[in-house]
């Protein structure tokens, strides 16, 4: 069964993987401007985290170590945007576009000599067969544990926001910086936490990328992906499974313009490798356009810098 | 009647740079007692319940509570001991519903189910209606209010702080505030009430300590002085009503016919068909609760908002499409309300402040360049003839305190020989003596033919200077009407009553 040279079953099991590094780094930017604070160095950290995860599993000979120095790396990166913004009280949007410049440069660094190298295969989670049912298999049971990880996250994120004390904490950050004060929460410290948290899975895509995506070492590994999931966040419009639907529209898009090119399409292969980007900034318009419900679900306090003055 | 001492502090004081906002305090809350805390803006109040709530640390002196040292290191810490506090800006979420915000202030609630069954026993007991599941942004100021009050509530405290309760609630609103207060009171919780409204406090408190530049200066029972003699106490200095010289009513120079607009504001009130005069010489006065349309209006008044041309004439001609700057060559000045912002830019200085609406009509440019020789003039002017403290022009308008950036402000659009003047709270976070100067110089410029429009919470302010008075309700705008002759129940009426919230208090 295939369309115009394309088999929509592998189709839709390769957009599931496309879609998980954009998918992490989206959720975690989520939550960092839930509580109020907006985080552009995504890009950066997605490929600090590309690199740190590259040569931790190269190193250690296992992905999942791989996968949690990505995070580590990620998050220590992170970390130098908390200090400026939450600590010094450096404006947001510029600390973000230095991180991205920074975090590009840096991992370019220490990519030095990984070129060329392999990394220890993810292997399929083993699923027996329920992987041989035809169509679903391929598409449901076929696949590396970080995609059924991702999944679980969205549902985590989405409870912890929705269900519990800390969730509502953060969200009252995020909406009122000057009320969560003056009932006693540490206003900066909550959203250290979620910066460090925005890190971590922002470090987790990008050592998805190079550990299973691609996967192997070269500068710019991320291209671009890190404000596809800063655009996926407005698209969502801070809501946790529209997140999960926004990485899969746009990983699709992804991996259907690869395919359309292997399938020599018509259509020049310029166009269809700038389709992600150009469908980013139509749904950025449209959902900011006339402002509507989406304007309103939006962060009060988000990017404002608090500066307890009494 | 005495009763068993509740909080004592003794010998508190606070200092912040430059400021000693609190120097020497003492006082003491007896069980069950409403006691007022009387003061200007700036006298200490906030510092000091501030203090008592743990969110600031005094410096010295100490506080007894229940008969055991008492020092709160956070507000968590004041919760657990019984303090609880309701805030003069209020502490809520809008994006957030009523249980969620009730959850946030307290330090161990209950899952959301159980808590929305015990805010609505609350709410009913003390008959504060209130619906746990609504948005907070979509409530009135009044059940706002309810929202922080149960908040509190919910932890049994012995000792409840009110920090400027009224100023946001309709005269029904407030009565119902008091008949929950006066209940508590009877159930035995101490209340530490803020206010500057003398009436409230001579009908609600049993007790007062008046502060002044952050000391104590008197203690006296309300019920036994006078509404004048408190004031006299508070300000340090006798005071004098605003003089009044009733001119000639000539032209109508500002007409809205039926104005409608959308708000551009998150949660804000759109207006609904809006029309009135103001002739000159007059003073239209606004009155209603806040958020009602009171920016929106002014929006739509001072053009940022535009409208059909037809529904704004100024002098006689259609303005409502005009931009900003057109209307102020036309003649029409305008104040808003939020001064770091809105009405100034808070990190420029006061002359590049005062140029931003002082160019068109003072001339400040030549060639298209700033004439930054008579900007500072024109400043300076303002600063000598409005009374601004402040170390000089140069300063940023961040700088100032809010009683004197906001005669810089009004001083600036007064100066400007205005034919109209829009002003949304000019007196709000003012003191006494500054509001007072502020209000006479907005009589002077309408006694010299100038059309005004007040827009104000404050209804003894409206009462004092305004001719015509209309009430802002949900948008829509209420027949001006001749304030002599007005009584606060009409008013009240006016305004909504109590915003369809008449409450069966169990008796």
């Amino acid at each position: 069964m295939e369309f115009g040279g394309i088999n929509p079953v592998i189709l839709i099991a390769s957009l599931m993987v496309a879609a998980v590094p954009i998918m992490l780094a989206a959720l975690g930017e989520l939550v960092v401007e839930k509580s109020g604070v907006l985080n552009l160095g995504v890009e950066g950290m997605m490929i600090v985290g590309a690199i740190c995860g590259f040569i931790t599993a190269v190193q250690t000979g296992s992905p999942v170590m791989g996968f949690l120095g990505g995070a580590v790396g990620g998050a220590a990166l992170s970390l130098v945007f908390a200090f400026l913004t939450q600590v010094l009280l450096a404006n947001q949007v510029a600390t973000g576009l230095a991180l991205t410049l920074f975090g590009l440069g840096f991992a370019s660094l220490m990519g030095q000599g990984y070129n060329g190298i392999k990394p220890p295969p993810t292997l399929s989670v083993p699923m027996g067969p329920l992987a041989d049912i035809p169509a679903l298999g391929p598409i449901l049971f076929d696949h590396d544990w970080m995609v059924y990880m991702s999944i679980a996250l969205v549902a985590v994120v989405w409870w912890v926001l929705k269900a519990t004390r800390l969730g509502l904490i953060i969200r009252a950050v995020g909406e009122s910086h000057e009320a969560a004060h003056a009932l006693g929460y540490k206003v900066n410290r909550i959203r250290l936490g979620c910066i460090a948290f925005g890190g971590a899975m922002a470090g987790l895509g990008g050592a998805y990328v190079s550990l299973v995506r691609v996967p192997q070492w070269v500068d710019g590994i991320t291209a671009g992906a890190g404000w596809i999931a800063l655009a996926i966040v407005v698209f969502a419009s801070w809501r946790p499974w529209r997140v999960l639907i926004g990485a899969y529209l746009f990983g699709g898009i992804t991996v259907l313009q690869l395919n359309l090119q292997a399938a020599g399409s018509a259509i020049p292969v310029e166009y269809l490798s700038m389709s992600p980007y150009l469908i980013t900034i139509l749904v950025l318009v449209i959902m900011s356009s006339g402002r509507g419900r989406a304007a309103l679900n939006a962060p009060a306090s988000l990017g404002q810098n608090f500066h307890a003055a009494r | 009647m005495t009763r068993p001492e509740l909080l004592k502090i003794e010998g508190i004081s606070k200092s912040y740079p430059g400021v000693r906002a609190n120097d020497d305090v003492s006082f003491a809350v007896g069980e069950g007692e409403v006691h007022a805390l009387l003061g200007e803006n700036g006298a200490g109040k906030s510092t000091l319940v501030k203090m008592i709530y743990g969110l600031v640390r005094p410096d010295e002196g100490k506080m007894t509570f229940r008969g055991a040292p008492y020092t709160p290191g956070k507000p968590g810490e004041a919760r657990a001991s019984g303090v609880a506090m309701v805030f003069q800006h209020f502490s809520l979420f809008e994006a957030l519903n009523v249980a969620e915000n009730v959850a946030l202030g307290m330090e161990n609630p209950p899952p959301m189910r159980e808590l929305a069954a015990r805010i609505r026993a609350v709410s009913e007991e003390y008959g504060l209606p209130l619906d746990p599941a609504r948005m907070v942004g979509d409530l009135s100021a009044g059940e706002r209010q309810r929202v922080e009050i149960i908040r509190c509530l919910l932890q049994d405290p012995k000792l409840l702080i009110m920090d400027e309760p009224t100023s946001v609630l309709t005269p029904q609103e407030v009565e119902i505030l008091f008949r929950t207060l006066r209940q508590l009171s009877a159930e035995g919780t101490a209340i530490l009430y803020i206010s500057h409204k003398l009436e409230e406090i001579r009908s609600l408190c049993d007790e007062a300590t008046i502060l002044r530049r952050g000391k104590v200066v008197a203690t006296c029972t309300p019920r036994e002085k006078t509404a004048r003699e408190l004031a006299e106490m508070m300000v340090g200095a006798t005071l004098s009503p605003p003089e009044r010289h009733p001119g000639e009513k000539g032209e109508v120079v500002l007409g809205v016919t039926d104005l409608s607009a959308n708000s551009p504001i998150p949660f804000g009130t759109s207006l609904k068909g809006v029309s009135f005069t103001v002739a000159r010489g007059e003073v239209l006065g606004i009155a209603g609760v806040a958020g009602n349309g009171q920016d929106e209006l002014l929006l739509a008044l001072s053009g940022e908002l535009r409208t059909g041309a037809d529904k704004v004439r100024i002098g006689g001609h259609a303005a409502g499409d005009l931009g900003p700057a057109d209307r102020r060559k036309a003649g029409l000045v305008a104040a808003p309300e939020d001064r770091y912002g809105h009405a100034a830019a808070p990190d420029m200085s006061l002359i590049e402040n005062a140029f931003l609406t002082g160019a068109l009509r003072r001339g400040l440019t030549r060639n298209g360049f700033i004439d930054w020789a008579a900007t500072r003039t024109f400043a300076e002017e303002v600063i000598a003839s409005y009374d601004v403290r402040t170390p000089g022009s140069h300063v940023a308008a961040r700088a100032l305190s809010g009683g004197n950036l906001q005669k810089f402000l009004i001083g600036r659009e007064l100066d400007q020989s205005p034919e109209v003047i829009v002003i949304n709270q000019p007196t709000w976070g003012v003191d006494a003596a500054a509001a007072a100067a502020i209000r006479q110089a907005i009589l002077n410029r309408a006694a010299e033919g100038a059309g005004v429009v007040v827009i104000s919470q404050d209804l003894d302010e409206l009462l004092e200077i305004a001719d015509q008075f209309a009430v802002l309700n949900e948008g829509r705008l209420t027949k001006p009407r001749p304030v002599q002759g007005l009584t606060i129940d009409e008013i009240g009426l006016m305004m909504g009553g109590a915003h369809g919230m008449e409450v069966a208090h169990h008796v």
